[in-house]
This record gives C-alpha cells, structure tokens and sequence, in this order.
C-alpha cells in the first residue's frame, strides 16, 4: 500500500513539476514578447535581474514621474564621475567648441540622420531639475537644459521592430568595423524608458554649457534609473530589435564589467 | 517500510509532550531561507556600502557636502557591481519566504499563540527579571524552551513587524524607479540619502538581533535548539527510544 501511495505521490510531483516547468516556459515567452526580460538575464543572478526588471516594468507607466525639484533644491556640489575621454577627436571637437561635432541616428528608423549642436539647440528645449544618484551611494540635484529623447526620435521616425536605444559616447570605441569589440561605457535602454517623457538629450547643466565632465556636448539623463545609465559624450544613437550583437551582447559595457543592465534598481 | 518509520513516532507520543513539533514546517523552512538570504543581503550590502561608507541626511549627499556620518571604512570600489546582483537576489527571497511567514502567521494560531505576549506577562517586574536571567546568562530550563518567553515574543514582533518592514521600504525608497512610481515613500523618508541611511541604521539593528539569537540559542544549548529549527523537536527521536 504504502509503495502505490509513494508512486501515486511520485506521478503527482511529477506531473506538478512537468507542469511547472511549462508554466514558466510560457511565462518566459510572455514576459519577453511584453519586453520583461533584460539582456542580461543568464545566470543565477538573471533570476532576480529579472523578477526586479519585470516587476517594476509592470508598475510603472508614462505617468511614473521622477520628482522635479526647485532651483533653491540645486545642489553646490555635483561630483564627477571619471575624466572626459582623452580620445584625440573628442579632445579636438572640444577644442573646437564641438562646431564639428555630429550626433548621428541610425539603425531601425525610418530616416537616419546626423545633427549638429547647433541644430540640436534649435529644437523646443526643455529644463528640468532632477535627483541624480550614482550606483556607489552619493547623489546630487541639477538642472538640465536639452529635449526630450522622445522629440528626436519622431523626428528620425522609429520603426516599429525597435526594441532598444543604443547609445555610444566618446569613452567607447564605437566605431569599431566588428561591433562585438565595442568596449566602455555605451549603454541601452528599453523603448518604455525612450518613450518617457522626462528621458533627456541634455546640452545644458545648472544655466550653462554641459560640462565636459558632466558628458559634452550631449548626454542622455533617464531620471528614473541610477546615474551611470545617462551615458555621456554622447557620438551614436542606433535604434536595435537586439543587443546581443554589440559587444559581449548584455545590453551595456557596464555589465561586461559587473553591473546590471537595468538601473532602477 | 510505513512500519519502522512510524514506530519512534508512538514512542515518544506515549512519554513526552512532543506531539508536536517545537517548530511547525513553515516556520523551519522560512527560518532557514530567511538565514541564508539575511547573510547574503549583509555580505552584498557591505560590499555595496563600501563603494562609499558616508551617510547623510535629505535627499542628496556627496564627497564635498556635510556627512551625517563618516564610516571608519575605507572607501573601496569596484565591489557594488555583483552586490547589486546579489541584493536584488537575495531581497526577492527574502521578501517572498516573509509574505509566505506572515501569510501562516495570521492564517494559524502561530502569531497570536506564540508570538504575541500575554498581558498578564508584560509587567515592568516580570520582563526585567527575563532580561536580568538573560544577562547573568541563565540557562532557560527544558520547559522554559518549550515557548517564548515575553520578551522574546516583543523581540521577534519587533523583527517581523517593525524592522523587517521598515528596511524593504527604504530600500525601495531608494530605488529611482519606485520614487517615480510611489513619490510619498522617498519623501515620507525625508530623501533619498535619508532612506539610505535609515536602510543602514535597521541593518546594524538586525544583525544585533542576529548576535544576540546566536548568543540566546548558544546559551539554552546550541545543538538542541538547532535541531529543533531543523527537524521540529529539540531532542533525537531516535536517542530517545
């Protein structure tokens, strides 16, 4: 008796964990149709990337807005976070006050483009004072003087298969023939986040020109993650239906070097 | 095979009080869980921590402004990136296994037989005097052991219900996302750094709390107790027969 009872038990555990299994398969192909997984969800430490990921995807809407502070909120001191790329052509497009400079848009948009500063200024700009915090604890409140990621994006007409805005600054070597040896700080974010309306192209800082520590000429600032998700220095802008051919494939430099893709951590 | 394994059973069933066990299935496991992912929150926290051991008051704070406080930690980056990793990790766990605590807590008679204190119990004479055995290190009798005494039921009341609570939602007060989401959380904290350093304040806390249990179970008799979180009854069934 005892035996049928532990084979009956047996099939029911086993029909359980079949059953499981495929629950969470069917979930996985759910979550990454509804954009729930991040690129860098392998791993042990991928489980709770993405239940994080997901979870906070699912919470939040266009309407989750990042707190807009006063002038009088304005912090005195706003740290930087390591030096202006020493690469020769950013060192000599900001010698040049970066009038030779040149944001170019491509990938899966309708129509790729370049932009100079000057133009990019001429778009409708945009001030907003935002809490930044940095991954190792300190933060800081500014202001900052751009457009909307969202208004350019219009402009160079996303297509609909876009999945992902990879942006490349100067602290990368972008412009590597194989894009699996891009290295450094470029970075990726979701189209919910490019969608947002408080996700900036920034070329002002606190009134002023962006300073070269702060990513001059152009830096991306999305107030709803952690600092190092702004990047800086800003040269490339392509839209992608997947990360996974740039780089080491996890959606940032970052994460090559520890760091997880998402940062709202 | 059913036979041998229900023999000791009876055994005891006949000589002691040990129908049931010292500790329900739900509490062992969720002890245990909630064990492993508190010492991997603490280790990914200090490594997390370390990237910048400053702390500060309202809603920002660098190297440059005034410091609540200055950690006598060197500052050491570099290790936040797989402490993140692992604090998401192991917060996810941990929050789970509580919601399936106190979701048994309140569906059975655990929270209000077990856990909240008698009134006849909390008298300033009688929990003084717990306090004092505890302190000259007493050693609780076998029938003391059988229940929480009241100040262990207001201890792990405070765990459960205050500490616990208070260190997951600054924690997510921290989180630029969920201040989006839920702005009066950040501000109800009084800032982001503020959140961060209350988060640090109810860690320290905790792991007192981990000291001082280490130390209580230690003192009522480390592998009894132990046992007891493992397989429910503080003594060996088999040694007993």
């Amino acid at each position: 008796m005892s035996e049928r009872l532990s084979r009956r038990k047996l099939i029911t555990t086993g029909l359980t964990a079949a059953a499981g299994a495929s629950g969470l398969g069917i979930a996985g192909r759910i979550a990454d149709r509804y954009g729930l997984i991040p690129p860098d969800d392998g791993g042990i430490y991928g489980v709770g990337e993405t239940v994080t990921y997901a979870a906070q995807r699912l919470l939040m809407s266009r309407r989750s807005l990042a707190r807009e502070y006063n002038r009088s909120d304005i912090s005195k001191i706003a740290p930087v976070k390591g030096e202006p790329p020493e690469h020769e052509t950013y060192q000599s497009l900001l010698a040049g006050g970066f009038a030779d400079w040149r944001l170019k848009i491509d990938g899966l948009v309708a129509r790729p483009s370049f932009f100079s500063l000057a133009e990019l200024k001429r778009f409708p700009s945009e001030n907003h004072i935002f809490h930044q915090a940095c991954e190792e604890g300190w933060s800081f409140i500014a202001e900052w003087t751009g457009f909307p990621l969202s208004y350019i994006l219009n402009l160079v007409g996303v297509l609909p298969q876009a999945k992902y805005v990879v942006f490349f600054g100067f602290d990368t070597n972008f412009d590597a023939v194989d894009k699996q040896t891009i290295k450094g700080k470029w970075n990726s974010i979701d189209m919910a986040e490019a969608w947002h309306p408080q996700s900036l192209l920034a070329y002002g800082m606190n009134g002023r020109e962006l300073p070269p520590g702060h990513g001059a000429p152009l830096r991306l600032r999305v107030p709803r993650q952690l600092g190092n998700k702004s990047t800086k220095y800003l040269s490339w802008i392509t839209l992608t239906d997947t990360v996974k051919d740039i780089g080491q494939g996890f959606g940032a430099g970052g994460v090559e070097r520890g760091f997880s893709w998402y940062a709202g951590i | 095979m059913a036979e041998t394994a229900y023999l000791p059973w009876i055994a005891i069933r006949g000589s002691e009080s040990l129908d049931s066990p010292r500790h329900s299935a739900v509490v062992r496991v969720t002890h245990w869980i909630t064990a492993a992912s508190f010492f991997a929150l603490l280790v990914s926290g200090i490594a997390i921590l370390i990237a910048h051991p400053r702390l500060y008051w309202g809603q920002t704070g660098a190297l440059g402004a005034p410091s609540l406080i200055d950690l006598p930690i060197p500052f050491m980056i570099g290790h936040s990136g797989w402490g993140r990793y692992l604090h998401f990790l192991s917060a996810w766990v941990s929050v789970l296994t509580g919601l399936l605590y106190v979701l048994f807590g309140v569906l059975t008679p655990h929270f209000r037989q077990k856990l909240l204190p008698a009134k006849a119990d909390l008298s300033w004479r009688r929990i003084s005097r717990i306090v004092r055995n505890d302190l000259r290190l007493k050693r609780p009798t076998e029938e003391e052991s059988l229940t929480y005494n009241a100040v262990q039921r207001l201890t792990y009341l405070a765990v459960v219900f205050v500490l616990f609570p208070l260190i997951i939602l600054t924690g997510l007060a921290m989180s630029p996302a969920i201040a989006s989401v839920v702005p009066a959380l950040r501000n109800g904290f009084g800032g982001q750094q503020s959140a961060r350093t209350i988060h640090f304040f109810v860690a320290v806390a905790l792991v007192l709390f981990f000291c001082v249990h280490l130390a209580m179970v230690c003192l009522a008799g480390f592998t009894g107790r132990v046992r007891a979180m493992i397989t429910g009854y503080s003594a060996a069934r088999k040694e007993r027969l």
